[in-house]
């Protein structure tokens, strides 16, 4: 999958890492076709020079074949011999990475979670004050996506807890194949909290599956009521709506419930907190929802490690009595 | 959205499946967008002209089912069809619906040479 909006190939870069990480996932090999001899699943004959016309059968011996093209179907209007079924959906190399990320967190017992917000809305203040908090508690960890600027991993960085910067040129959106990167410098440790903040925009990051637990949409109350409204797709992926500078609500004549009743119009089962990463408010609902999160994340590993132990328990019942 | 990365996604899948089915050009390509997909039609068949440009896709037509928006109410507990994720309930009037279909974005078939 191209990681930016078509217009950025060959500008991301993760900190730390000796090249752009980009390009070489990009291998638009345009590979010569050699047609001789190729078997199209028509009896193992040899096609030399064999053209299929449009809406033509494959000519066998005596016997015309339909049906055996590549899509193993007949479909009117259509040459059958030259339709390919592929049934992938478009995002399928994403998700893969994907995959393999949340494969690699549930292993190391780390919750991740998926920060998107627009610009602004207070998501690195929001993390640094939320490191803050935690203190010692938990191992922590932060990947910073940004177009550019390793701004946002410094901050990180000042609060004790390592971060990493991931620059996307002209990229709209983290995706899984970046954070699979930023995981390699990274190295989060296990049963740890990995915060991805994704670059800000309430559009592309939602269609990005990044190999997150949950995505947590941060929404401040400066964006206008109408946000979750304009921007569907990211507040129905999110499962966490933060509610942010509920501090400011009072100067900027807005209504609270009017943003929670707009987010639940466009996903009903979206958890919301009203929070001020500045004056503190709310924060303790937050820790306890992390809390909550990253007990669910230590139970799966345990249970994973349970099933090993128990794995290895049979597997000794087979050893020879001395 | 990212509808010029989308269409780098769909070169690729057609590339890759170039090498397992072998064929050397594309005629046509046949998309499933789903109603919620995120995707616009029109910045796609866009995009999707400009990166096919100087590939085996080159000039293939571009073919878009646009798959419905399914949704299931909480409130009447049916499952109706829905223009935007926010469209009230057409049965009930219900404001609380969870999208079950149309967020698909997938590639059906290729006509290929």
């Amino acid at each position: 999958m191209c990681t930016v909006c078509g217009c950025g190939e060959g500008e991301v870069r993760i900190e730390g890492a000796e090249k752009r990480v980009n390009g070489h996932h990009h291998p638009h090999e345009h590979h010569p076709h050699d047609h001789h001899g190729h078997d199209h699943g028509h009896h193992g004959h040899d096609h030399h020079d064999h053209h299929h016309g449009e809406g033509q059968g494959v000519h066998s011996g005596q016997d015309l074949h339909f049906g055996q093209g590549p899509a193993r179907a007949h479909a009117p209007g259509m040459s059958q011999a030259r339709m390919v079924a592929i049934e992938t959906d478009i995002l399928a190399k994403n998700d893969g990475y994907a995959r393999i990320n949340r494969q690699r967190f549930a292993e190391a017992g780390i919750l991740a979670l998926n920060l998107v917000s627009s610009p602004g809305s207070g998501k690195t203040t929001l993390l640094c004050k939320t490191i803050a908090l935690l203190g010692s508690r938990w191992p922590l960890g932060v990947i910073e996506g940004d177009q550019q600027t390793a701004n946002d991993a410094m901050r990180i960085r000042e609060t004790g807890a390592p971060a990493i910067q991931i620059n996307t040129g002209k990229g709209c959106h983290l995706d899984a194949h970046m954070v699979g990167h930023a995981i390699d410098h990274l190295k989060p440790e296990p049963f740890s909290v990995l915060f991805i903040e994704n670059v800000g925009n309430l559009v592309c990051p939602a269609a990005f599956d990044l190999g997150e637990a949950a995505k947590v949409a941060v929404l401040s109350v400066t964006e206008g009521e109408d946000k979750p409204l304009k921007y569907p797709d990211m507040f129905a992926a999110a499962e966490l709506v933060l509610l942010n500078k509920v501090d400011l609500a009072p100067h900027c004549d807005v209504d609270l419930d009017a943003y929670e009743r707009n987010a639940r119009r466009v996903n009903p089962s979206v958890e919301i907190l009203r929070v001020s990463a500045r004056t503190g408010e709310g924060m303790e609902a937050w820790l306890g929802w992390l809390d909550a999160r990253r007990g669910e994340a230590l139970t799966r590993a345990r249970e994973a490690a349970e099933r090993r132990l128990a794995a290895i328990s049979e597997a000794q019942v087979g050893r020879i009595p001395a | 959205m990212h509808e010029i990365s989308l269409c780098e996604g769909i070169l690729q899948i057609v590339e890759d499946a170039a090498k397992r089915d072998a064929f050397s050009a594309v005629r046509r390509v046949r998309l499933e967008i789903g109603r919620f997909s995120g995707v616009e039609v029109g910045a796609l068949r866009f995009g999707f002209d400009v990166v096919m440009k100087g590939s085996l896709a080159e000039g293939a037509a571009l073919e878009i089912i646009e798959v419905p928006g399914e949704a299931y109410c909480f409130d009447c507990g049916e499952s109706v069809v829905i223009g935007e994720r926010f469209d009230p309930c057409p049965r009930c009037g219900g404001a609380r619906l969870s999208p079950t279909g149309g967020t698909e974005m997938r590639i059906r078939d290729l006509e290929v040479i």
